[in-house]
């Protein structure tokens, strides 16, 4: 018998999509559905758990198991699902505001716990199921309908954050550089641990342009690197790279420094300290980077320990008997 | 160790009942000595219970009243519901417990000081101008017997070189002996438990078995006791017994339960008093397939429950008052989900913080109305420490018949308090029965909210083939589950879950009623107050006054009888421990008009004070 080869129409449920026209979720529901496939995992193994927000929306549009839950903790309904079952491919669908802000103490124990689950984190830097408001990524001085003078929040640095929380995979990606997007999820799908990445999503109703910067075919060379395992890092067709001076990292111009001098991706570092500094690499200063930054494989996960105690357990104290347990300790007999 | 009991040479008094009050400092170790004191009782055949009581601090300021920690225990020769009213012995370590306590101890009663804890230090902290041992009403009040027990502790482990600190510490163990003397109890039991616990530091576990048999010794041949008092063992149902806590009774119900309906479990949590001992307790059941989660927060704590139940385990989760109220807007998700789940509620003082360690039943409209939008849930409590057990089964058995979510509404008095419990036979716990839908080839829809006769859609759980659905917190559709803002539908849905809950009255046991069906008088209670409501109905009922009593273990729904059951009497009251929560409902739900006895100490009620206000109100019945 032979497994049936499933197409990414497969994965789409019968419910009509409901973004805004011109919405970057299009393009992430599209790419997941063209990697699931890929990945041979059968559809009734896969669970989206989403929380509240635009990008949560997200299960309803997939044929899979789903779950559409509560703003903010969708990492707790998944960490109960993953921890009971395992056997289970789970995604987490969660937007700046959901994992950023009212989910932000859900998101870094999710993280440090490593759940073998994947986030995707859709960032667009504003609030937009609730119509404009300013979220945890807005930058500062951004005037919005809950900031007429200018937001006055520093923003939260979602792969910074991440990686301070022990992250074992974090990478980035952008809604409209569709073939880095998928090769980005299938990367994360394939890690064991949880996997993050942030996908760059534009908002075109309330936050328009927000990161043309890096979205834009034509902006995109100068203001974005991608990050290749083993290689240096180049940008701008080859013309600019990074080094790393003292403590920090600056631009140089290829033609002018010898290539051996160039900061070399190592995403298998176990020292995090680069993939930070990556991580805060910010435009307009620096060319922000896209692609795995950290991908460190052999760390225990959450749910194979949990399941591995209560191997331990029944292996060490034998198979749990009611009798025994509920007789144990000092007894006495009424005739 | 050879474990003997020495016997006594002195007159033995056989009395039916004992209450007995052991206070000290907490780290005076009383909550130990109590326990000891109660497991002894109840090996020797009494029926006990018992009331821990201590200070929310963990090491509240050394000699002060609000350091004190005390534990009640009564054990009997016939049953008994409560720890007792008045005290027929207190126990006291100091002046502060003295003066904290003394006005629970019936006159007559026996007061044993620790003579060595009443100094000028110790007066200041109890803030006491003098020694109240000394004053003259004491002596003509009670039968006051000065110890100086660390004095004696300190000379009967002297020989096994612990330093003082160390030495002063088997004083407990001392009052132990003493007490243990004073009413015939057996030292057995506590050898025992000295070898588990201290086995491996013998030097320990020879001192604490020296100052015991000290204590002994001591109330062997002081004058001050010229007799002892012996408890004969009670005649309860027969059957194997052991001693239980309430938070102890409703982890192993919980375990039950996942056994008899052959699910593995997944309990997620948040630390918090006095729910903690739960996890505590289920920790140690790995080896039953149990899972335990301690999550970031009471969000977490539910929500990775609602996971676990939408993967297909027995899900738990487990909180007091404040942590409840985080858990809200959950518990609204799962109820909309319809995926079956048990909540606990150990109920502590509110509101906030309020009084963690004291007992409190304020959360029954919390559990009732606290979620937004229409989201009736079941809502069961326990009776007593052992009823936890059943309790734990009978809300998964609704859990899973009706796919929502059930709460348990315990309270921090039955949490900590215990009591005899029967130990069931395996074979007589009730099954449950759970199907999930199989797996189809896809060719015909699944619909997710189709429903059966108890109106539960079904359980299809992730990996099945073919049944693949979302779930969500926005409303369905009825039968697809898909999203829907028809308002038809949602008026539909609305109703269909209500009336999902609603009909769980007619599938459990009608009401019981103890005494007649009509009368003067009904007493309706909940939760743990039943030994004192029970016990003072008893009296009143005994000084020939029509007075019956219901106590409800289903708070919603209510048996089907209920309704009648309260028109049947010419007046309803309704002992609580809040403002008169349970009597609202009750009066809006059955419009019949209820009187309220209502307290909020952080303690429970007295029988005496219930047998006065019946019997108050029982007589102007009559007279109407």
């Amino acid at each position: 018998m032979s497994l049936p080869v499933l197409k990414a129409a497969d994965f789409a449920s019968d419910q009509d999509v409901r973004w805004c026209p011109g919405c970057g979720d299009y393009s992430i529901l599209a790419q997941m559905k063209k990697v699931l496939p890929e990945l041979g995992v059968p559809r009734e193994k896969i669970v989206f758990i989403s929380g509240i927000g635009c990008s949560s929306r997200f299960p309803y549009y997939m044929n899979t198991y789903g779950m559409h839950s509560i703003h903010g903790r969708a990492p707790g309904f998944a960490t109960g699902l993953k921890s009971t079952r395992p056997d289970l491919m789970v995604w987490v669908i969660t937007g700046d505001g959901d994992a950023l802000s009212i989910g932000g103490n859900h998101f870094i124990h999710m993280l440090r716990r490593n759940i073998d689950v994947n986030v995707v984190l859709f960032n667009n830097r504003i609030y937009g199921l609730t119509k404009g408001q300013y979220s945890p990524t807005s930058k500062e001085g951004q005037i919005t309908k809950s900031t007429p003078m200018g937001s006055i929040d520093h923003p939260i640095m979602p792969l910074s954050l991440a990686l301070a929380a022990e992250a074992t995979f974090v990478a980035r990606s952008i809604d409209a550089h569709v073939k880095h997007l998928g090769e980005t999820l299938a990367r994360a799908a394939a890690h064991k641990g949880t996997s993050l990445v942030e996908v760059y999503q534009n908002c075109n109703v309330f936050n328009d342009g927000a990161m043309a910067y890096a979205q834009e075919k034509k902006q995109r060379a100068q203001n974005v690197i991608e990050l290749q395992h083993g290689k240096p890092l180049i940008f701008d067709e080859g013309k600019k790279g990074i080094r790393l001076v003292g403590n920090h990292l600056e631009i140089v111009n290829t033609a002018d420094v010898p290539a051996d001098d160039l900061l070399i991706h190592d995403e298998k570092a176990p020292n995090p300290s680069i993939h930070m500094m990556l991580a805060r690499m910010s435009y307009p200063e620096m060319p922000e980077p896209i692609g795995v930054l950290r991908a460190v494989e052999g760390v225990a996960t959450y749910d194979d320990q949990i399941n591995a105690q209560v191997e331990t357990a029944k292996s060490t104290k034998g198979e749990g008997d009611l009798d025994k347990l509920f007789s144990a300790g000092d007894t006495w007999t009424v005739k | 160790m050879t474990a003997s009991s020495p016997t006594t040479i002195k007159n033995v008094q056989s009395v039916s009942g004992i209450t007995v009050r052991l206070a000290g400092d907490s780290g005076d170790g009383m909550q130990l000595l109590g326990t000891q004191l109660t497991n002894t009782s109840a090996l020797a055949g009494n029926d006990v219970a018992t009331f821990p009581d201590f200070p929310a601090e963990i090491r509240a300021p050394r000699g002060t009243r609000a350091g004190v920690s005390g534990f009640q225990v009564q054990f009997a020769s016939e049953e008994i519901f409560t720890p007792g009213d008045v005290l027929d012995a207190l126990v006291v370590m100091n002046p502060a417990a003295m003066v904290t306590n003394l006005s629970d101890l019936r006159k007559g009663g026996i007061l044993i000081a620790n003579e060595d804890g009443f100094n000028d230090k110790e007066f200041k902290l109890a803030k006491v101008e003098s020694n109240p041992l000394d004053a003259s009403v004491i002596e003509e009040t009670y039968r006051v017997v000065k110890v100086p027990m660390t004095t004696l502790t300190r000379d009967a482990v002297s020989s096994f070189d612990l330093g003082v600190k160390l030495a002063d510490r088997c004083k407990n163990f001392f009052a132990m002996g003493l007490v243990y003397w004073l009413f015939g109890r057996s030292l057995e039991p506590t050898l025992r438990f000295i070898e588990a616990k201290f086995g491996k530091k013998p030097d320990v576990a020879a001192a604490n078995v020296a100052a015991l048999r000290a204590g002994w010794a001591f109330g062997e041949t002081t004058e001050a006791f010229g007799e002892s008092y012996q408890v004969e063992a009670a005649e309860l149902v027969p059957g194997t017994y052991r001693n239980i806590m309430g938070n102890q009774a409703i982890a192993m119900g919980l375990v039950a339960a996942s056994r008899i309906s052959g699910k593995d479990m997944f309990y997620g949590t948040y630390p918090i008093t006095p729910a903690s001992d739960i996890l505590h307790e289920l920790t140690k059941f790995k080896n039953f397939g149990v899972r335990t989660f301690q999550a970031e927060d009471e969000i977490a704590a539910i929500c990775s429950t609602i996971g676990a139940a939408f993967g297909g385990s027995m899900a738990v989760t487990a909180s007091s008052g404040p942590g409840i109220a985080l858990k809200g807007e959950a518990m609204g998700l799962g109820m909309i989900l319809e995926l079956p789940m048990i909540i606990i509620d150990v109920q502590r003082g509110g509101p906030s913080t309020g009084l963690p360690t004291k007992t409190e039943q304020s959360d029954l409209l919390q559990a009732m109305f606290g979620r937004n939008g229409e989201s009736p849930l079941p809502v069961l409590a326990p009776r007593s420490p052992g009823d936890c057990f059943d309790i734990a089964i009978e809300a998964w058995r609704l859990a899973v018949e009706c796919m929502c979510p059930v709460i348990i509404l315990s309270d921090g008095y039955i949490a900590n308090g215990s009591e005899p419990w029967r130990i069931p036979k395996i074979a007589d716990l009730p099954k449950i029965k759970i199907t999930h839908p199989e797996g189809s080839d896809g060719e015909t829809a699944f619909k997710p909210y189709q429903r059966d006769e108890n109106l539960a859609r079904p359980w299809a759980v992730p990996g099945t083939p073919g049944l693949m659905h979302r779930v969500g917190g926005l409303e369905k559709e009825d039968v697809t589950g898909n999203v829907s803002y028809d308002p038809d539908n949602h008026q539909h849905m609305t109703d269909t879950r209500a009336a999902k809950v609603k009909m769980i009255a007619d599938r459990v046991p009608p009401q019981d009623v103890f005494g007649a069906e009509t009368g003067d008088l009904l007493v309706v209670s909940w939760g743990g107050t039943y030994g004192s409501n029970h016990t003072a109905v008893d009296r009143v009922r005994k000084a020939g006054h029509k007075i019956s009593h219901i106590h409800l273990r289903y708070l919603n729904p209510m048996p089907a009888n209920v309704g009648k059951l309260l028109k049947s009497f010419k007046k309803v009251v309704v002992p609580e421990l809040n403002s008169g929560q349970l009597r609202m409902l009750l009066r809006s739900e059955h419009l019949v008009d209820c009187i309220g006895i209502n307290k909020v100490q952080g303690k429970p009620f007295s029988v005496t004070e219930l047998v006065e206000r019946f019997t108050e109100i029982v007589v102007a019945a009559e007279n109407e």
